[in-house]
Order: structure tokens, then sequence, then C-alpha cells
């Protein structure tokens, strides 16, 4: 089925199955493969990028459904190799040790910085509720989400505008 | 893992849809789809053709009247969420709605998938029943309204014809003295819940009516519990009518015992959420 997605930028036409699901679209045909996969069911958040500005689990949607529509992965954050604040910011907390939620974890931020750059540590937790980190203990992850705030307040968020 | 193969339809109208429906046994509607891609993904349904709804206009309003709340099929968690009026036109369903799932999934999630998904665990269900809201649905036959107690027939079973789908969900007017509380447990946030209670009661000359005491997660079905509404109704709601009415939930509870919790806990949840319930809506 003939569907146009435009990602991080940049217009896309794949013909795809109507089973696939958003984030093998991305890791298969686009070969975007930092967007991570892990349970395929809506459970760990791993897999979460932003659609249309808003955070959503690439595995909970089918390629088709978003035909049209805007979708920002993680490759959108850094512009070449210079970290977006929020990468930065993940780093400089130790905010993630294997690696395997953090695309997950980071679009989730990037998303909820974007519209809340205010939120404070409830909101932030709250927020991230759906996204499994089994490394840190989150504590990393929160500092490094509070700390980022102060780029957002000031229009430095990087990503695709 | 993968989804099993199936044809993807995406009419632009309602008509089109309902055809298309009628047109193939096993076609599925699909909206937000965040908890029919997971059964897809489980292998738990293999539908032929799935009807996505989101080219269909319309059905996207929450709309606030003297006839209470009324949310289209396709208005989605976050709508909700963000729509600061519900705070006055109907608290208990803001504040309900705050418990559903996780923030990436309460931007696809709607309220037509939910009602008609029927999750006996489910937020969304729970205060519709609690609140005898009304479910429109429109198929070949034309349009009906449902009372929520005739909707959910059982654990992930609607009312529903298989040409029906849902088009809104219609909550009577909510006055503004009404107390109210929504409670639930779950093991982590946005996890579903062991059980949840969601009431209200209207007070005359201090004394509580009208209660209505709804319970998500703890039993196979969705229940009213109208033995506890009766302890409390015609007294005053204090600590002595709270308990007994939490002690009455308890007892009255179809509690159900699985992987998750036995039932003697569910109930126990039951007595303890019912309380922490009133108290909160007796201090609001």
């Amino acid at each position: 089925m003939q569907t146009k997605l435009n990602v991080n930028g940049k217009t896309h036409e794949v013909d795809v199955e109507p089973r696939l699901t958003l984030v093998d679209c991305l890791r298969h045909e686009l070969g975007l493969t930092g967007t991570h996969v892990g349970c395929e069911h809506g459970v760990c958040g791993a897999c979460t990028v932003i659609v249309d500005g808003k955070p959503a689990r690439a595995c909970l949607i089918l390629a088709v459904q978003v035909d049209g529509a805007k979708i920002e992965t993680v490759e959108s954050l850094a512009d070449g190799d210079t970290l977006a604040p929020l990468q930065v910011s993940f780093r400089r907390h130790h905010a993630l040790q294997c690696g395997f939620c953090t695309p997950g974890m980071l679009m989730t931020a990037h998303a909820l910085l974007s519209v809340e750059p205010d939120c404070g540590e409830a909101r932030i937790r709250e927020a991230l509720s759906g996204n499994l980190c089994r490394c840190t203990g989150y504590i990393g992850i929160v500092e490094a989400v509070l700390e980022a705030r102060a780029a957002y307040k000031t229009g430095r968020r990087g990503g695709t505008p | 893992m993968k989804l099993p193969a199936f044809n993807y339809a995406a009419p632009q109208t309602l008509n089109e849809a309902i055809e298309l429906l009628a047109a193939h046994a096993d076609a599925l509607p699909i909206a937000g789809g965040q908890s029919l891609i997971p059964i897809l993904a489980f292998r738990l349904a293999a539908p032929s053709l799935l009807v996505d709804l989101r080219r269909i206009p319309g059905l996207d309003a929450i709309t606030i009247s003297a006839q209470g709340v009324c949310l289209g099929a396709k208005v989605r968690w976050c709508d909700i969420e963000n729509d600061k009026r519900l705070a006055a036109a109907h608290p208990l369903l803001a504040d309900a709605v705050t418990y559903i799932a996780h923030y990436p999934i309460r931007s696809r999630g709607t309220v037509g998938g939910s009602l008609a998904h029927a999750d006996t665990a489910a937020e969304l269900p729970g205060i519709a029943l609690t609140c005898d809201a009304e479910i429109t649905a429109v198929g070949r036959a034309g349009s009906r309204s449902i009372a929520a107690k005739d909707f959910f027939v059982g654990p992930m079973m609607n009312a529903l014809a298989h040409d029906e789908l849902v088009t809104e969900l219609r909550l009577p007017p909510w006055p503004p003295q009404r107390r109210w509380a929504f409670e639930e447990f779950a093991r982590q946030q946005g996890a579903f819940a062991l059980a949840g209670i969601a009431l209200y009661y209207d007070l005359a000359d201090g004394v509580a009516g009208n209660t209505h005491i709804g319970v998500i997660g703890a039993s196979a079905e969705l229940q009213r519990i109208n033995e506890a509404e009766a302890v409390l109704n015609g007294r005053k709601a204090d600590a002595a009518a709270i308990l007994e009415t939490a002690k009455a939930a308890a007892h009255a509870i179809d509690a159900a015992g699985d992987i998750d919790a036995p039932a003697a806990y569910r109930r126990a949840l039951v007595e303890t959420l019912t309380e922490r319930a009133l108290k909160r809506a007796a201090a609001r």
C-alpha cells in the first residue's frame, strides 16, 4: 500500500503491507534504526516517536494509519555530531547505561518539554512512567529532563522545528 | 509478535465505513488502535479487514451544554486532558482520564475505542456506567441510543451489531455541588487497575442522596454496587456511614481472582478504595 511519511522533515514514499507497524517501517523500510523496538505491544516505550507533535508508541500504529503525518524520531535531535541540549543533559546525568530505552525516553521527554517547558518533577515522572528502564533506576533520567527544561524555555530545543 | 496479515481501508464517510463492516463478516474498525494493535500482536484476533475511522469527518468534538457533556467517538484522552472546561463540567471524568495508561498512549486512544473495547478495568466504561451515560451507535439500521448499563454486556463484550459504530458518549449534566471521587489501585502508574471506584452523591440538607458507586477492575463485569449506594442514601456522609458503605461495597462485589491478584485481595481493595473515595468526596 502506497504510504507517504514525513520523517524528520524529509518526505518518504513507501509501499508497505497494511500490517507493518510504524516502528518496523522506520527501521526496515527507511533504515532509521535509532528508534528501538522492544515489547511490540505498547508496554516498554522504547519505540516512542512524535506523530504530528504528540508522543506515540510506534509499535501501536500501523504505517498506513499515519499516511501524510509528520513523524519525528530520535535521529532528529542531534545536528550532525552536535548533541541536542536534552541529549547533553542525559550524558551529563548518566541517564543511560545500556541505552536500549534511551530513544523512547528522549522522544517522550522531547515531546513533553516542547509543550510544557515549565513542568515539575511529578509531571516528568508521570510522563515517563510509560517508558521502562532496567539500568538507571530513573533518577538520572529525571534529573536530566529537569535540567533540560532551561533549553526549551529559551527555544534551544533541537530537533525538527 | 508481528501482526497477522489483513486488508486495510480508510473510508471518507461514516456510511462507507458501515457498509465495509457490513460487507465483511470478520472486519474490525480501528480508531486509536491502542488496545486493538496489542490484540493483533498477540494474535488474539485475525480480521480480514481493518476499517480505519481516521478520515471520517467530525466525531471529535467535546460539547458542553445544559444536556451535559457529549464526547465524540474520536475524542482522544489528550483532548479531554487539555479541555479545561471539563474540570467544572464533569470533574469525575476529567480526574478519571488522568489514570488512563501513559502519556504517549493518551495521545492516540479514543473514547469510542475504549467504550467498544469494553475492558472491565478501563476507566471510561466505568465512568459511563456510574454516570448513567448514553452511547449513540450508528449502523445500517440507523442510529440508536444505548444506556451504558445495556451497552457493556460482559468482559470485552458490547451490545453493538457488527455493522454498528459508536459515534458519541453523552454524560448527563453535572450539578455544581455534587460530591465525587475517583480512586484506583494499580501496581504501576498507568497499569491496569486491580480495582477502581468512581462515585458521586448529591447533598440535600446535609444528607446524601442519588448515590452512584461504580467499580472497575475488581470483577469480571463492570458493576454498580446498589447495595452500598442504598447504605449511604438518606444519611449524612459521616465516618460511620462511610465505613458502613465501604463494607457493604466489599460484601456485594463479585470479586475476581486471577494471576494478578486473588479475589479476597480485590475485595479488600474495593473496601479501602470506597472508603478513601467517600472521604475525599466528603471533603470537597
